[in-house]
């Protein structure tokens, strides 16, 4: 009974946490790339535009829900349904950190630990390829199909790179487990799995950019070639939703990076030698600082919001020195640090390289990456068999 | 706590079995007969896998994990055999596939 | 719990699997056999085969139905059409359908009266490191084969499915 009831509270707090991440991981988007592009990005709306997800998300709730009259219902309901179901199952088995104690209850930082963790992953994102393949077949409408084929055939030629980079490491690890993956790292940035298999860490990231549909890979939902790809025909909340299952996607890859090559939760370097003060350090440094600069601010509406920030960022620096808080918040830090420096590196990648032609795009699948990863896993299966 | 009986599986098995026999003996389009197919294959799976509940052993893991293996080769080429004779015929239905006949 | 579980993804596979035969339409038929192995991979992890049930989902459902999918959008199938049914069978299929499933149900419980009774947890064996230990060991003769039959299927699919050189 207080198995259930652990459960439902962490479930209830991992999926409040993961929809707010997605929200204003769309203003993370749009701010970077506008920044690369030398431009402002949302600004307006609320102090640096921090309100703009909340105005979206009321202009998409609001807007009128039409089906057009000549698709077929039941699968152009479902499809964008099955998208969002699965982007945002595969958070549930994703390690956020170690054990800790809440009010004397002790339990894991997880939803839930399976013994083949990693193979649900695969199979989740397996299933994602329907929402996609199902949307653009129900839109009754010729470039909405070949957009949604397009899609689905990218999407499952670069499942196989994707599960040949997993298989690599998991011959270091021995285990399909996420928990036992990252204690397999423990230590320091030496003992984590990117280092001996580095090639399989870039085989990995670069499948996972395609899975998720994101430049320099998403030919399928480009707005100047198939006019939008297989979501042509949805608006509002449908439309909402495919937007979400392809954030939850990104997340969902970089957290699995995170756990299964960048070790997780665990820190860079072993906690002996100080890393439990790199958060309180550096949340201080960008609180004075911003403080500092928010006394004679450059721009004048800057005037109230700097401050501020310096505060925030002051009040979570002491948080991270109270220890009754340090055990959940420590490992949290450096899974945070860890995925959102991925999810930069998403973003950045977005504003920065042009998208690939479809035949160049399924050809790097199968003549570049597929031999790559099936070499790597060769390579380190001998390694791993001589070694023994 | 009591468990589900065994011969329940076993049962579940034989229903899926029989409307894959059902469907495929009923239906017109070849795509769909050749889903009543996998579905048999997949009551088989079934049975196997609670055979080897109750023997304790990995073996019929192993043998459902070969049925798969060999249903997605099937699949394939069957799918491929599929599209090659819409494209000689431009039908699906099995009925009027019978130039071989009389 | 065991048994609510297994009835509720029992009936959700025997519906889905009416609905295949049912259906009019390849794509509904498609859906609904997909919602069949979903269903039957919860009832592999209820009989502890963790592995089988993953490699159900990802090559079953995720790939083998896709491929489904695929050629039924790329064909273009439609809903098939109602006319030539025969009359003996509309009348007499469900009925000895019906009979058919009630004696074999009743053969099998009579050969099974207490037989195992299926718990969740009691068969352990069925984690990926057994099923990797009996394929690699035993049984590395079939793995061998079926890796070629599988190279005979892509390049017979590949042979099959290209276009004519004009």
């Amino acid at each position: 009974m207080e198995f259930f009831v652990i459960s439902i509270i962490k479930a209830a707090v991992v999926a409040f946490a993961l929809l707010t991440t997605l929200a204003y991981l769309q203003w993370v988007e749009r701010k970077v790339i506008a920044h690369i592009q030398v431009r402002l990005g949302p600004s307006r709306v609320g102090p640096h535009g921090l309100l703009q997800p909340l105005a979206d998300v009321i202009k998409l709730i609001t807007k009128e829900d039409l089906i057009p009259p000549y698709v077929n219902k039941f699968v152009y309901l479902l499809a964008p349904f099955l998208a969002v179901t699965m982007s945002l199952i595969s958070i549930s088995v994703i390690p956020f950190g170690s054990e800790i104690q809440v009010f004397g209850h002790t339990t894991w930082m997880q939803l839930t630990d399976l013994n083949i963790g990693l193979l649900f992953i695969l199979a989740v994102s397996s299933m994602g390829v329907y929402g996609i393949a199902l949307a653009g077949w129900a839109s009754n409408n010729k470039y909405a199909l070949l957009g949604g084929l397009r899609s689905s055939a990218q999407m499952i030629s670069y499942e196989l790179p994707l599960s040949l980079a997993i298989a690599a490491p998991l011959l270091l690890v021995n285990t399909l487990s996420l928990r036992e993956i990252v204690q397999k790292q423990a230590g320091s940035i030496l003992n984590w799995n990117v280092l001996p298999q580095i090639v399989s860490f870039f085989v990995f990231v670069i499948a996972g950019f395609a899975e998720t549909n994101r430049v320099p890979f998403d030919l399928p939902e480009a707005e100047n070639e198939l006019v939008a790809g297989f979501h042509t025909e949805y608006s509002s909340m449908k439309f909402a939703a495919f937007f979400m299952a392809e954030y939850g996607n990104m997340v969902t890859i970089t957290c699995i990076t995170a756990v299964l090559f960048l070790g997780g939760w665990q820190p860079l370097f072993p906690a002996a030698w100080g890393s439990n003060y790199v958060p309180v350090v550096l949340f201080a440094a960008v609180g004075a600082l911003a403080i500092y600069h928010g006394l004679h601010p450059a721009r004048r509406r800057d005037r109230l919001t700097l401050p501020v920030f310096g505060a925030v960022s002051l009040v979570l620096a002491v948080l991270f020195l109270l220890p009754p808080l340090q055990q959940a918040l420590i490992p949290l830090f450096w899974f945070v640090a860890k995925v959102g420096s991925l999810l930069f590196v998403f973003i950045w990648v977005r504003g920065t390289l042009p998208r690939f032609r479809y035949d160049q795009l399924m050809g790097f699948a199968w003549k570049v990456l597929f031999p790559a990863a099936l070499l790597n896993l060769l390579v380190t299966a001998f390694v791993v068999a001589w070694r023994s | 706590m009591s468990g589900v009986p065994l011969a329940w599986y076993l049962i579940l098995s034989a229903v899926l079995f029989s409307l894959g026999i059902a469907g495929f003996l009923f239906r017109k389009s070849v795509i769909t007969i050749f889903m009543s197919i996998e579905l048999m294959l997949n009551a088989v799976n079934l049975s196997f896998v609670a055979f080897s509940y109750q023997l304790k052993q990995v073996n019929g893991h192993i043998f459902t994990f070969f049925v798969m293996v060999v249903a997605a080769a099937e699949a394939a080429v069957g799918l491929a055999i599929i599209l090659t004779v819409f494209k000689n015929r431009s039908t699906l239905n099995v009925d009027e596939l019978n130039s071989m006949k009389n | 719990m065991d048994v609510i579980l297994f009835l509720i993804f029992a009936i959700i596979a025997v519906v889905c699997a009416v609905n295949v035969v049912v259906q009019t339409h390849p794509i509904s038929s498609a859906i609904s056999l997909i919602g069949v192995m979903a269903s039957l991979a919860v009832l592999y992890l209820l009989l502890g085969a963790e592995f089988i049930a993953m490699a159900q989902i990802i090559v079953y459902a995720g790939a083998v139905m896709v491929l489904f999918v695929f050629v039924i959008m790329l064909l273009n199938a439609g809903a098939e059409s109602k006319r030539g049914r025969s009359l003996m069978a509309q009348l007499l299929g469900m009925p000895l359908l019906i009979a058919f499933l009630a004696l074999a149900s009743y053969f099998i419980q009579r050969l099974y009266p207490t037989g195992a009774i299926v718990h969740f947890g009691v068969f352990q064996g069925g984690s990926a490191q057994s099923v990797g230990m009996a394929l690699f060991t035993t049984y590395l003769l079939p793995f061998e084969v079926t890796s070629v039959l599988i190279l005979i299927g892509i390049v017979g699919a590949v042979v099959l499915a290209r276009k004519e050189l004009p």
